[in-house]
């Protein structure tokens, strides 16, 4: 369990590990797996990963060439820029921009004379200075403006790399900059509603239908941490892709509780006695302890061995930018199909909760299907893109006496610039991060009144 | 509230007995958090419920007072709670709650320091985040809060999750005993910026850290504060519209001679002159977002202890 908690918890890389690299504070994004032949590619030099190994994510490298080519080496965090940018008060300042000719002739260092400091083995943060010595405007600038002169030739000549942890947060927010279509455009926030809405807890068995890539299942393993299970369910017969769990570094007990099921399989069996009331079956809830016999065990083993070859595919990469990973590198394979004993103990108790993120399927059909599966006053929460499917749902759900708390939300997001004497909302934001509609299973007013 | 015992778990054949909390629901507006004992009654304006009736019972039931009137009965969550809850001190909610658990990248097994306790609010979704190995070590200088948050916690079952402790973590900082075992701390005070260099010490590397607070000033200070150790320090407000959802019918009356309205349901009646009248009266479903909403709870102000090795 320890060593469990020390892979969920790990804050020190290791090979094979996934890692989102962050490369000029959010420029680009590259999900990658750390191993002695990967590759990064900047500009137009190829960076070794190897270095990044053994670092503790955060760590921040440096884009460098050395004699025996460009290489990143690992730099320490100063706080010297930022100091910097303390200082700079905006109100008392005396320079402002009215002497400005765009011209182009300012700066008086031409690129051969970059390339041949390089050659010579002068490092990025060199050439900065001689960039900024040899600009005939650089000190009439104001310090905010010589701040941002600096950050843009260091984004150029010394290329910064940001490792970070890839959790549920930043996968969420890497691909919604980047690949907002991938997820749904489900923003972080909003994701963080959908777990709480369906009160993702340890132990419970949560059932999401995930058409998002598998970024719920990956957010609602992490928040069961290898305790019961999250059921990634599907309409029809091919399963939805979750791609994107495969970026979080899941253990390997995080990774058996993610499981895969059809509907149709979900559905069929009626077993439990909820569902036996529900069809008003003459049957004997006692039949449960036949179910092992059942016809269908069979078949499901066997598709199951066809299901195995779905998860090694080497390395992520988002960028499509070659990182080649030769090595076959230890992926996370979650994602097995649901066995048979599992599906019945589902059937038997009831899922927890339901999560649902399925632009492509319609609301009310999924819904009016799924929530009987859950036990009664479980929680669920349906993400969608527009409002309409949803406000259809939420009626059909009050009219059919089905759930109570039933809302329609909608989360607003806004950041927010804070420096001295320059703190205001910033300039771009997201104007829209989805609707999300949640309430709370009820029982059947047949069985309620009966007992 | 977290079941780590199985036979508590929510599930079909779980169901109400002596001694468990459940959420009374009468309206989504209106709640209570009420704990089952045999010979007790619930009395509100639908009449009087006796918890001996309830007993028994599965979870999400509908229930019936002497006088004919219904409530229904529903397993506590923690959203629940937080709608609940006596309001000691001003809360955190859902949004910012959710916010706050997911920027702080709080998992199971993570160990987290908070202040104050307040309400408990905040300190019920994370020990949710945190259970079952995890811990969540939350500080108030008021003892009679304190007292109170303990007993709630003792209520709704997180009590091995949340240590509540009596302490002016802006006089005193956090204790030392968790110096460098922080993965995330969080702090709801009038002034946080005095109590940075703790959370700092406090913290893992690449540990998270969050502050709450109403005012744009206490952010500014905070803020600055920050630099020193903290990097990827980010500042956001969250709030959330919601909808109403209502079928509306539409009547649309044309007065014409040859009705062939397409493929709305058409009625045609004979009007007292003679002509015919169309009425086609259209039900559609349709949301609007409501009149009224929080429009402030706080800034949230993120950072993450930067990295020395």
């Amino acid at each position: 369990m320890s060593e469990n908690n020390a892979i969920i918890n790990g804050r020190t890389t290791w090979e094979g590990c996934s890692v989102l690299l962050d490369i000029n504070d959010g420029d680009r994004l590259v999900f990658a797996r750390l191993s002695n032949a990967a590759k990064l590619k900047i500009g137009n030099k190829n960076y070794s990963l190897q270095p990044l190994i053994g670092c503790a994510f955060g760590s921040i490298f440096q884009a460098e060439s050395g004699p025996h080519g460009p290489f990143l080496s690992h730099s320490i965090q100063g706080n010297d820029k930022t100091e910097e940018m303390k200082e700079g008060q905006v109100n008392d300042e005396p320079r402002d921009n009215r002497a400005l000719i765009d011209n182009n002739t300012a700066q008086s260092l031409t690129g051969d004379d970059i390339e041949a400091m390089r050659r010579e083995g002068a490092r990025g943060n060199e050439i900065i200075e001689a960039l900024i010595a040899n600009s005939a405007t650089f000190e009439t600038k104001t310090s905010f403006s010589q701040e941002k002169y600096r950050l843009k030739k260091q984004k150029k000549y010394a290329p910064k790399v940001l490792m970070r942890r890839p959790v549920a947060r930043s996968i969420c927010e890497a691909y919604f900059k980047k690949y907002p279509t991938k997820i749904g455009f489900l923003r972080v926030d909003t994701l963080s509603l959908l777990l709480s809405l369906a009160n993702v807890s340890s132990s419970s068995d949560v059932l999401v239908v995930d058409m998002v890539g598998g970024l719920i299942t990956g957010a609602v393993a992490e928040r069961l941490g290898g305790t019961g299970f999250v059921c990634n369910s599907y309409l029809g017969k091919s399963p939805h892709s979750m791609d994107i769990v495969r970026i979080f570094n899941f253990s390997d007990e995080i990774c058996k509780r993610i499981l895969r099921s059809s509907i149709s399989d979900l559905l069929s069996q009626n077993e439990s006695p909820e569902q036996v009331l529900e069809h008003t079956d003459v049957c004997n809830p006692e039949s449960q302890s036949n179910e092992q016999t059942c016809p269908s065990v069979s078949v499901e083993k066997i598709s199951l061995s066809s299901e195995n070859g779905i998860s090694d595919l080497g390395a992520e990469n988002t960028e499509n930018t070659n990182i080649p990973s030769k090595r076959v590198c230890k992926a996370a394979k979650a994602g097995e199909k649901a066995p048979p004993e599992v599906i019945d103990s589902w059937k038997e108790d009831g899922f927890s909760s339901l999560i649902i993120a399925a632009p492509e399927s319609d609301t009310w059909t999924l819904v009016k299907d799924l929530l009987p599966l859950l036990s009664n006053s479980a929680p669920f929460a349906i993400y969608h893109q527009y409002l309409q499917p949803l406000a259809t749902c939420m009626h059909n759900l009050q009219v059919g006496n089905m759930a109570i708390g039933l809302q329609i939300t909608e989360p607003w997001l806004r950041e927010y610039q804070v420096l001295p004497s320059r703190t205001h909302p910033c300039m771009q934001m997201s104007a829209f991060g989805g609707y999300i509609l949640s309430g709370t299973k009820i029982c059947d007013i047949a069985n309620s009144i009966s007992t | 509230m977290l079941d780590t015992d199985p036979a508590k778990k929510l599930s079909f054949n779980r169901s109400i007995s002596n001694g468990d909390l459940v959420i009374v629901y009468e309206r989504h507006d209106n709640m209570k958090a009420v704990t089952i004992s045999e010979g007790s009654v619930l009395q509100n304006r639908f009449g009087v419920f006796k918890h001996s009736d309830w007993i028994g019972k599965p979870f999400g039931s509908k229930v019936f007072s002497n006088k004919g009137g219904f409530v229904y009965l529903l397993a506590p969550t923690p959203e629940l709670w937080t709608l609940v809850l006596s309001h000691r001190t001003q809360i955190l909610y859902i949004a910012d709650i959710s916010f706050v658990v997911m920027y702080l990248e709080i998992v199971p097994g993570c160990v987290v320091l908070e202040s104050g306790t307040g309400s408990g609010s905040l300190s019920t979704s994370l020990a949710r985040a945190v259970a079952p190995t995890g811990h969540v070590y939350t500080f108030d200088f008021h003892e009679q809060r304190a007292g109170s948050a303990r007993d709630d916690f003792e209520r709704t079952g997180l009590h091995n999750l949340v240590s509540v402790g009596v302490r002016d973590i802006q006089g005193e900082g956090f204790p030392d005993e968790f110096s460098g075992r922080a993965d995330a701390v969080f702090l709801d005070l009038p002034q946080p910026w005095v109590v940075i260099p703790s959370a700092a010490k406090m913290l893992k590397q690449d540990g998270t850290f969050c502050s709450f607070s109403p005012c744009i000033e206490q952010v500014q200070r905070s803020c600055e504060t920050l630099q020193t150790s903290f990097t990827d320090i980010r500042t956001f407000e969250v709030l959330l519209r919601t909808y109403e959802v209502r079928e509306v019918k539409m009547d649309g009356v044309e007065g014409n001679e040859s009705g062939s309205n397409g493929s709305h349901p058409c009625k045609r009646r004979l009007c007292s002159d003679g002509s015919n009248v169309v009425s086609s009266s259209i039900s559609s479903v349709m949301a609007r977002p409501c009149g009224e909403a929080r429009g402030h709870t706080g800034y949230l102000t993120f950072a993450r202890l930067k990295c020395l090795s």
